[in-house]
């Protein structure tokens, strides 16, 4: 069935949805959209915070159809998506649109599994470093020093490698996007969807009510992370080639200002020192990555 | 000659390629014994329009067959004890999510302790996930309850998944002769599946969050289309006997019941050795019958409240148990006896114990001597 025309240019994320202000996760449905206009999409969303911007039944605050699948289980959810798309000679681009829980912890065996057999689909990842659906608990995405309501200081253990778990597994297409360089961010939407095999994006996404910033700080807050070289901008080609796409400045003014904007990181002993340092090292390997292009 | 397994997957086969003119075919498969070479046969098939993928896990097994099923294609998977029971959120969510995927089960105790081995603590372990269940008690069975398993599933009044259940070993491993059938065959009895929910391009939500004045409609709109079951299984064997010459058992299959006034109950193949027990014990004068249930979901109240009527005495075989209650099919069947009726329970052939002829008989012979019912009793025939 054709699309009625006002739905053409109908949002991703519809108005009057239940996000909170300032929610990463919706600046990104917008860039999104926005970067790929009238393609053909299917969105699959585990539980996450996107699971419940849905809606109830039965409407939907979505401009594409939507299965909420099982947690665990979008990579394989999609698979079977996108698997009758290609036996049908269908142009529809099967997305899963999963928070950090559903992608880096609960997600990651069927992701692994997607990934591994190559699955036509677009994993994308909202990372916001906590479970925010459950009230923000830690995940193996929060990074060290962060709080949750779990843990009684800040986080020991340091931020799982998602990038570097899928580039181990020689995808075509993966990249981190920065919500703060929209021209960088339309480019990697676009590539990444319209490539064959399985595609992963990672997306900063800064949660007002779980890092306790202001919800007007949400882009700045990105911004400040890529500045001072906390969330490399970066794209990696079946596993092997690496670009930076953008280069930080690792200025001290940007991580203490990162840091001043949230309340999270405050009842850890973390301190400017051991993060510098740790964002070095991050970048010395990244730099060895990324070497045989520079 | 072939096995439950093969003969399974043919039937899934040929299901698949039916859909052929229709959205194709796509299924997820993950190993397990014993239903591992019934997945080997389907990964090797050729199915036109039709494409199985081997996911890392039964948990993704069935995700893929909800993603499949919600985009249109027939699906299908298979798996057995603790497969089934590591899938088993995603086995409630394709029932919940009325999607018509079809299951081989291929009944393996739930460990630990690792057993191998047949019993039916698996399957019954998810008789309240939504799903349609069939127990097969030879492999002709199988193969035919897995063509019908799609025509029922796909019924516009149904639309609920289907679980056909083969004991491990016993059925999936051995050898009998079995009729398959032809292509066109199939064509004719399963035509292209129509899911009027499916995913399209029109934005909307399958799965939606519901408050519980919602999910009260959605589970009742549930019951009744299993309450459907019984006309859409009755048109589905009377078209299976036309086009393929033979007819699928009933729900439930009385055996020499009518002046029965002890009867056995039971389901796969220990209800084909408790036949012959009958024959036996018949040429003695006993008045005995035998009732198999074959299709579990939705239980077939009536059928077996007729078949119990006037039978004063009820041995219940069980070859699982629910732990801390008894056997399953008992607590099921017993409601449904006269007021007065000895109904007998046993526990037995649990993780793939050989229900022999004499054990039986010995649960016949005892149940006669009671005078009234005795809490389960675990009749031991594990070797």
């Amino acid at each position: 069935m054709t699309i009625p025309k006002a739905m053409k240019h109908e949002r991703l994320l519809r108005p009057g949805n239940t996000n909170c202000g300032g929610c990463g996760m919706s600046i990104a449905f917008q860039m999104f959209k926005r970067s790929i206009g009238n393609v053909n999409v299917q969105l699959v969303i585990p539980a996450c915070c996107a699971a419940v911007a849905a809606g109830g039944f039965p409407y939907s605050a979505y401009g594409a159809p939507v299965l909420l699948s099982p947690f665990a289980s979008a990579a394989s959810t999609a698979t079977g998506m996108a698997q009758v798309a290609r036996l049908n000679g269908e142009d529809t681009r099967v997305v899963c649109w999963a928070g950090d829980g559903g992608t880096y912890d609960i997600g990651l065996a069927s992701l692994s599994g997607a990934a591994e057999r190559n699955e036509d689909i677009l994993f994308v990842c909202y990372d916001n470093e906590i479970y925010g659906n459950t009230g923000g608990q830690r995940s193996s995405a929060t990074p060290v020093g962060a709080g949750a309501t779990n843990i009684s200081k800040g986080k020991v253990e340091p931020k799982k490698d998602i990038i570097g778990i899928m580039a181990a597994h020689g995808i075509p297409y993966a990249a981190t996007v920065s919500l703060a360089n929209p021209d960088d961010t339309k480019r990697k939407f676009q590539r990444s969807l319209s490539e064959k095999g399985f595609r992963f994006v990672l997306i900063l996404s800064p949660c007002p009510t779980g890092w306790k910033s202001d919800p007007s700080m949400t882009v700045e807050l990105v911004r400040l992370a890529v500045r001072s070289g906390l969330f490399p901008t970066l794209e990696v080609e079946n596993g092997n080639r690496w670009t930076i796409n953008v280069e930080p400045d690792f200025s001290r003014a940007a991580l203490e200002r990162y840091l001043s904007l949230q309340r999270r990181f405050k009842k850890s002993e973390i301190n400017m020192e051991v993060m510098s340092e740790a964002i070095d090292l991050q970048w010395i390997k990244l730099r060895a990555l990324a070497g045989y292009n520079t | 000659m072939i096995t439950g397994n093969h003969a399974a997957a043919m039937a899934a086969v040929l299901a698949g390629r039916s859909n052929r003119s229709g959205r194709g075919f796509c299924g997820g498969v993950y190993p397990i014994t014993p239903s591992t070479e019934c997945m080997e046969f389907l990964c090797l098939q050729n199915i036109e329009k039709g494409h199985v993928v081997k996911v890392e896990s039964e948990h993704s097994a069935m995700a893929v067959c909800i993603g499949a099923s919600a985009s249109g294609a027939r699906s299908f998977t298979t798996t057995s004890g603790n497969g089934l029971i590591y899938m088993a959120e995603n086995v409630m969510v394709a029932a919940y999510l009325r999607l018509p995927v079809v299951m081989v089960v291929c009944n393996r105790a739930v460990g630990p302790p690792w057993n191998i081995w047949t019993d039916h603590s698996d399957s019954l372990a998810l008789r309240d996930s939504g799903w349609v269940q069939i127990y097969c008690w030879n492999n002709q069975e199988v193969f035919d309850a897995v063509l019908l398993a799609f025509r029922i599933a796909e019924d516009s009044q149904v639309l609920l998944p289907v679980m056909v259940c083969q004991e491990g070993f016993v059925l999936s491993h051995t050898m009998t002769l079995t009729e398959i059938a032809g292509q066109d065959q199939v064509d004719e009895f399963l035509p292209p599946l129509r899911l009027p929910h499916r995913l399209t391009k029109t934005p909307k939500v399958v799965g939606s969050f519901e408050t519980s004045h919602m999910i009260e409609a959605h589970r009742e709109q549930h019951h009744i289309a299993m309450g459907m079951l019984g006309q859409v299984y009755s048109k589905a064997q009377a078209d299976f006997e036309r086009i393929f010459g033979r007819r699928p058992p009933d729900p439930v299959e009385a055996y020499r019941i009518d002046d029965a006034e002890i009867a056995v109950v039971s389901m796969g193949t220990i209800a084909e050795t408790a036949n012959r027990v009958v024959d036996k014990l018949r040429d003695r004068g006993v008045k005995i019958g035998a009732i198999r249930v074959t299709m579990l979901r939705p239980f077939p109240f009536n059928a077996l409240k007729q078949a119990f009527s006037a039978t004063t005495r009820i041995v219940v075989i069980d070859r699982d148990i629910s732990l801390g209650f008894g056997g399953v099919v008992w607590g099921e069947v017993r409601s449904l006896a006269e007021p007065d009726a000895v109904v007998q329970n046993f526990i037995t052939g649990l993780g793939g114990g050989d229900i022999r002829p004499e054990h039986i008989e010995k649960m016949v012979y005892d149940t006669l001597s009671q005078q009234a019912s005795g809490p389960p009793v675990f009749f031991g025939v594990g070797e």
